[in-house]
């Protein structure tokens, strides 16, 4: 495994084109686009202030940045370097910019969810979408890039908006049978509309939002009198908006935390407060397995991966010789895996009650880009990344790091799962077994944060205010 | 006695005290007798015997002695009152104080009762306080519950109005953010601009289009497109599966028919049951294939019938394999409890036995050593030599018959072949002669024809010849034998193929010479040779051998034995 030299980088602003050929980094308010196999610098643009937000048009043409502080969009051509573009959304504010998946339009969220104005960059025309609903996942396009489904408040009713991207026409609009609309997200093959509640409705957590205990109680007796009210819900909608299934595990406790659909499109996983995994099918949309996140593991065809720091090699006496320059090394201790036997305890944290969002329940899923293999984080548990076959609905693998994990990506071409834990090392996680690298670097290179090429080599970290690529894919791995 | 004549006695003596304290005496001289009488009426009553006759009125003669007598008697009995009284007396002391003693506990326990009393009245009202109480504290419940129910009616109406006033701050932002976009479309923001160079082509390459009602329908079409592309897409899917299963299935069936229809016949008398429900798959059987020409069709009959016909099959598959699963516990029970039992009682006969035996062995042993070491006296030395001398010298005996039978056979062997050498001599000595003298013949006619004649002739030589080689010794006696046999056909030369493929074995020859080596045979060297002999001859020897083999040691004859068995099998 080989490791590029470390560049700077600000906001973790660090993208690879689309094509993969080009490496775009923000630093500070200067956008740096480099060659990817040769690293070197091809253009340096400098923005008006400080980039926010950066993002690869889809042809791989035209990089935005936007400066939200400022309501600033800038546009960045390759091809043509002296082309500029500016978009200002005045004092109306800017919250998100997006490109629409042709690269032509952009859409920019102003303060407040007030409306979205979607720019042209063909015809300089511009065109708003009113009442778009301030949620986390409250837009998305298929992936197709034909369509685009929007969740808007209105009457204080939730409705769903289909578009087509071509020309902004509105194709489908129609009413959801949620609360308070949550997230929703295209399924691979474009076909199916994912839309789930929130873990709580609207009302209740503006009512106890201070106090997340509150929930569990007032939920037990309060909460029979409404009894349209449900927090487990996932809904399913046809791309011509007709409502394909609904599911709801059960009531009355906080509810869905994530939503994750397979590349294949076969299943949607869910993840939630209680601390499950339910794989829905897609032929009758009914769940077809339920992956626990017990505090024990007692299969014995599990394999327990522990991380386990190990001291570095050098005694004593050496660190006398030379305290100043052990220092550093000495800070970011080695670290390997040991397979655990089965009977293994989590280390488990007890969420405070107190505080609203308590850390627990699945909040990040994965399915490796094959389909073959689920990845979950149960935050409760927060140092321990379970692997899911897929195929068998079992549970694979379970990784214990030594801190909570930060990130996790699949590779886009194979099933390997890499991980960062906020420290020098970065994990990898293949069927065939589990390393721990450490990131070389002065002063120690904190991962933060990593992404796979879309080639699935190299590996990109992303550390505070620094970057590099993990090249995977040596020489000697080869042979 | 009447009871009033003592109050009569008691009464009188106090007037008589009385009068005796008035008159002072109670005996004067002139009331003697009236006092004697009274006395003795007194005596008398008190039970003593009177002593003065009343017939002795006199009075003046008193006698002492019946007198003192009734004193004394007096005296006792006044000593005896005394004691008595004394006595009485005690007993109502000790009375009076038992009395008092009861009065005492009486007091007491009157007082405990009223202490008991005095608590029950106090716990009575203790519990009426706490029945009090306790209707106070479910009132008081009963007021909570009420109090609960309120409140949480209060929480439910508030959480509605609370919904409400959501909904209404909802809206009032909705209004106010349309106020807000109205504001600034009308302000015509100044900022709110795009700077662009120059416009961008589509990524497309293609133009814009005007959105007309063309459009849109076009875009429905395309929407119906995607989603019945998807659709398609997923049947086909679905359908191999579903043929995949199918195919499955139908194998399943197969194979399950086929595993049941040869055990039917074996079925067939076992039960009526088993009858029925042969019969059932006999129909099944011809349903099936009907249904598998259905099947082709994909409609739900089918299926039905197929998925039915399957569970049937799979019942009856099961049925079966408990039915085995029964049968093979059974077997195994009823085979395993015998064999163990009649095993395992082998095996203890044949451990006794071995002990048997080796405490025979053992004693055997002890036997011969005591017999070799303490009692190694002469006398029974050398009779156990002569023993042993004896046996040896009859063993050497037979040994040595045996040698000398066998000596004499070797003899008699040696002058056949002796005789059957000098015969062969003087035989090959006349077929030289007469060769010599039928090629000088044939040289002498046939000039023309030498090469023919020649061939023939080397062929011939050379069958003999080469024939006779491998067998130095008996070539003699082969040749010897081939002349006779094939001396005829000899003169004719086409015959020489025929001549040489029935060149004769060494047996044959043998037999032919009336050279059997009956007896020349040493010891199984000649085995082989032996097999090859008539059958008679073979069982003579065989009979021979075995009774030669017993004579030799019993390493040897067990040996000869086994090869015996062997050659045999």
């Amino acid at each position: 495994m080989n490791f590029s030299e470390v560049f700077k980088q600000s906001n973790q602003l660090c993208k690879v084109s689309p094509d993969g050929i080009y490496l775009a980094t923000c630093v500070q308010y200067r956008l740096v686009v480099r060659d990817v196999s040769t690293l070197q610098i091809l253009h340096l643009y400098t923005c008006l202030d400080q980039i926010s937000h950066m993002e690869w048009s889809s042809d791989s043409q035209f990089i935005l940045c936007a400066m939200y502080k400022r309501g600033l969009v800038q546009v960045w051509s390759l091809d043509q370097p002296d082309w500029h573009c500016k978009i200002d959304e005045g004092s109306i504010g800017l919250v998100a910019s997006r490109w629409s998946p042709d690269g032509r339009h952009i859409l920019n969220t102003t303060e407040f969810h007030l409306r979205i104005t979607v720019w042209s960059l063909c015809t300089k025309a511009v065109s708003y979408i009113k009442n778009p609903k301030a949620c986390l996942k409250g837009i998305d396009f298929s992936r197709d890039g034909c369509y685009m489904a929007l969740a808007e408040r209105r009457d204080c009713k939730d409705y769903v908006c289909v578009f087509v991207c071509d020309d902004w026409h509105l194709l489908r609009h129609f009413e959801t049978e949620t609360q308070d609309l949550a997230g929703l997200e295209w399924s691979p093959n474009g076909c199916v509309l994912a839309v789930w509640d929130s873990c709580l409705e609207f009302n209740i957590s503006a009512w106890h939002q201070h106090t997340a205990e509150a929930i569990f109680l007032y939920k037990t007796w309060l909460w029979p009198h409404h009894k349209n009210s449900e927090q487990y819900k996932v809904l399913l909608y046809s791309l011509d908006g007709r409502l394909l299934s609904t599911y709801s595990a059960y009531e009355w406790l906080l509810g869905v935390k994530c939503v994750a659909w397979s590349p294949s499109s076969q299943f949607l996983a869910i993840g939630s407060y209680d601390e499950k995994v339910r794989v829905l099918n897609h032929i009758t949309w009914r769940k077809i397995a339920q992956f626990e996140h017990p505090a024990t593991i007692n299969n014995t065809k599990v394999v327990v991966y522990r991380e386990v720091e190990k001291k570095s090699a050098a005694g004593n006496d050496e660190l006398s010789l030379d305290n100043i320059r052990m220092g550093s090394t000495l800070l970011s201790s080695q670290s390997k895996y040991e397979i655990h036997p089965t009977p293994f305890q989590m280390p488990v944290v007890r969420p405070d009650p107190d505080r609203a969002n308590p850390k627990i329940g699945v909040s990040t899923l994965a399915f490796s880009s094959d389909s073959r293999y689920l990845a979950t984080k149960n935050d409760n548990m927060a140092s321990v990344i379970w692997v899911w076959d897929v195929q068998k609905m079992s549970l694979e693998a379970v990784l214990e790091q030594t801190s909570p994990v930060r990130c996790f990506q699949w590779d886009p071409r194979r099933s390997r799962l890499a991980i960062c834990t906020g420290n020098t090392k970065v994990y990898l996680w293949t069927p065939a077994g589990c390393i721990s690298v450490q990131v070389p670097g002065d002063g120690g290179f904190q991962v933060q944060s990593l992404t796979w090429h879309c080639h699935g080599d190299p590996l990109i970290l992303l550390g505070k205010e620094q970057l590099c690529l993990c090249y995977t894919n040596t020489g000697t791995e080869d042979k | 006695m009447s009871p009033s004549r003592p109050n009569n006695l008691v009464s009188l003596p106090p007037s008589s005290r009385n009068s005796f304290n008035l008159a002072t005496v109670f005996c004067a001289d002139d009331n003697v007798p009236q006092c004697v009488s009274y006395i003795n009426q007194e005596l008398s009553s008190l039970g003593l015997s009177s002593w003065m006759e009343a017939s002795s009125a006199g009075g003046a003669d008193l006698r002492a002695v019946p007198a003192l007598n009734a004193f004394f008697e007096l005296l006792q009995i006044r000593r005896r009152t005394v004691a008595t009284l004394e006595e009485l007396e005690r007993e109502q002391l000790k009375k009076s104080s038992t009395l008092d003693h009861m009065q005492m506990s009486n007091s007491r326990l009157r007082d405990q009762l009223e202490l008991s009393i005095r608590e029950k009245s106090g716990l009575h009202e203790t519990e009426r306080q706490l029945q009090l109480k306790i209707k106070t504290l479910q009132s008081c419940l009963k007021t909570e519950k009420e109090e609960v129910q309120k409140l949480q009616s209060i929480v439910a109406s508030r959480a509605s109005q609370y919904s409400h006033d959501a909904k209404r701050k909802e809206r009032e932002s909705a209004k106010l953010k349309e106020r807000l976009s109205q504001l600034l479309v009308d302000r015509r923001d100044k900022k709110l601009a795009i700077d662009m160079l120059n416009c961008l082509g589509r990524a497309d390459g293609k133009r814009s289009h005007w959105k007309t009602t063309k459009v849109t329908a076009s875009h429905e079409a395309q929407m119906y497109k995607s989603m019945l592309r998807d659709y398609e897409a997923s049947q086909r899917s679905l359908m191999l599966e579903n043929a995949e299963l199918k195919k499955i299935l139908q194998q399943m069936k197969k194979e399950m028919i086929h595993m049941l229809s040869p055990r039917q016949p074996a079925c067939r008398g076992a039960g009526a049951d088993d009858s029925q429900e042969m019969l059932d798959s006999d129909g099944e059987e011809k349903t099936g294939d009907s249904s598998r020409e259905i099947l082709d069709r994909s409609c739900d009959q089918a299926r039905e019938q197929l998925t039915n016909s399957i569970r049937q099959q799979w019942r009856k598959l099961r049925s079966h394999m408990e039915k085995l699963d029964h049968q093979v516990q059974n077997q195994e029970s009823n085979k395993e409890v015998i064999p163990r039992e009649t095993h395992e009682n082998e095996m203890e006969s044949m451990r006794r036995e071995v002990q048997q035996c080796k405490e025979f062995i053992h004693t055997q042993q002890q036997l011969l050593q005591q017999r070799l070491n303490a009692s190694f006296d002469d006398e029974t030395a050398e009779l156990l030599n002569g023993c042993y001398t004896l046996e040896e010298k009859e063993r050497l005996k037979e040994e040595w018959r045996l040698f000398e039978e066998q000596k004499r056979n070797f003899e008699r062997e040696r002058k056949y072949f002796t005789e059957a050498a000098i015969r062969l001599g003087r035989e090959k000595k006349a077929f030289e002669e007469d060769r010599a003298s039928w090629l000088k013949s044939q040289f002498l006619n046939m000039t023309p024809f030498a090469n023919r004649s020649r061939c023939s002739s080397t062929d011939g030589y050379s069958t003999l010849s080469i024939r006779s080689e491998p067998e130095t010794r008996t070539s003699s006696a082969k040749s010897q034998l081939s002349k006779s046999s094939n001396y005829t056909s000899f003169s004719t030369p086409e015959t020489a193929p025929a001549q040489r493929a029935t060149v004769p074995s060494t047996s044959e020859l043998y037999r032919t010479l009336r050279l059997i080596p009956d007896s020349g045979s040493s010891g199984c060297s000649n085995r082989g040779r032996r097999r090859e002999l008539s059958s008679t001859t073979d069982d003579e020897r065989d009979s021979r051998v075995k009774a030669k083999n017993r004579v030799y040691s019993g390493d040897l004859s067990i040996f000869s034995l086994g090869e015996d068995e062997n050659s045999r099998t």
